[in-house]
């Protein structure tokens, strides 16, 4: 795909597991009541909460990031002071999916 | 420059919403999210679409800015007030754009999109309509742009203060973490440059961290000497203009430039030093 800026791919990209080729991507998706949160943001934080990357949320709850092989701690921040954490692990060529719930 | 001459809060634009004079203008990359909802009577500027040359890699020149502005409705004595999402990088860069080309009555609101969103404010989804104007620009101002051969010659002379990513500093990365990798022909970072992350410089709300907290960021953490000129960079110079506000606009420094050449140029010339591994 081609996205020179740094942004979030507009309207968002599908990747299934078998084309993860040598990305490590976690992705998934935010809920709350089982609907789609769409407002809101998620975090990707290396070793000591340092900050990485950060996507808003699509319309569908959803977020990805193309991560570096390792461990990683997801941040959600929602209206309402809404914040949820959850550490992950990526690998290359894996997709690693975390559903959270508010 | 300080910051009440450039920052304004999200109380400070709810109250100027409908105000003659005041121009909101939402700036990003991926303009679905003005779609999905924007501050009331904010116009839409897209990065992309609008601001670069849509077949060399530059700005759109003179005119085409000037078009652009007449076309949205703005005027040379209106008050732009910026915001965007990815924490006001693109609005920061849209800022750092507008005052190249003179527009001086630019401000930018603190915490941009995710602020407004986060405190749910009101947005809305009806597109204003404006009067179209003759806005007239001025040529670029090269005192705030900083391009390739002065970069290599400022390699140990002056600040080069890189704002990616410790793992794109380093070389590991050629892209943020939540894009595809892809970009620069190779990795690193120019010789002597100091990496202070633009997220360095902003609360997890997306303001700008208090100015005594910025001085000792640059100044002490990572040795920027403000008593010399300074060039910030990062990939494609949308990070860096955050830095560059900091800097020049913030911070008050008098000779900060954007290298919006940045990492995908610096990274693809043949012959020039590269650095690989920590910052020092």
């Amino acid at each position: 795909m081609s996205n020179d800026g740094c942004g979030a791919p507009a309207g968002g990209v599908t990747i299934t597991e078998d084309k993860a080729g040598k990305e490590a991507i976690v992705e998934g998706h935010v809920l709350r009541d089982g609907a789609p949160v769409a407002t809101g943001y998620v975090r990707l934080l290396g070793t000591g909460d340092e900050f990485v990357a950060e996507v808003p949320l699509g319309e569908d709850g959803g977020f990805r990031f193309f991560a570096a092989p390792g461990d990683w701690t997801l941040r959600v921040l929602a209206p309402g002071d809404v914040r949820l954490e959850q550490t992950v692990s990526a690998d290359i060529g894996h997709v690693t999916t975390v559903e959270f719930a508010i | 420059m300080s910051r009440s001459d450039v920052l304004v809060d999200a109380d400070w634009v709810e109250a100027h919403i409908d105000t003659p004079g005041f121009v909101i203008v939402e700036v990003d990359e991926d303009t679905s999210a003005y779609d999905k909802g924007h501050i009331p009577s904010a116009v839409k500027i897209d990065w992309k679409k609008d601001l670069q040359d849509p077949v060399r890699r530059d700005f759109v020149d003179k005119v085409g800015f000037e078009a652009l502005l007449s076309g949205k409705g703005i005027s040379n004595d209106d008050t732009v007030v910026l915001y965007g999402g990815n924490n006001n990088w693109f609005a920061a860069y849209a800022y750092w754009y507008f005052k190249l080309y003179g527009h001086q009555n630019t401000l930018l609101l603190d915490g941009g999109r995710k602020k407004w969103e986060l405190d749910s404010r009101e947005l809305a989804r009806d597109v204003p309509s404006r009067e179209k104007t003759s806005y007239t620009a001025s040529e670029q101002d090269e005192a705030l742009r900083a391009k390739r051969d002065e970069v290599i010659a400022a390699i140990g002379k002056q600040n080069l203060v890189d704002v990616r990513s410790p793992d794109e500093f380093a070389g590991r990365l050629l892209a943020p973490a939540h894009l595809p990798q892809e970009q620069a022909q190779r990795g690193g970072h120019i010789p002597t440059a100091k990496n202070v992350p633009w997220s360095k410089a902003a609360n997890e709300d997306g303001t700008f961290r208090a100015d005594d907290e910025l001085t000792s960021l640059y100044k002490e953490e990572a040795g920027v000497d403000f008593g010399k000129k300074t060039i910030a960079y990062c990939r494609i110079g949308e990070r860096s203009a955050h830095t560059w506000f900091v800097l020049h606009e913030i911070l008050g420094l008098p000779d900060v430039k954007n290298y919006d050449g940045s990492w995908t140029e610096y990274g693809s010339l043949v012959g020039v030093p590269i650095e690989l591994g920590e910052g020092k």
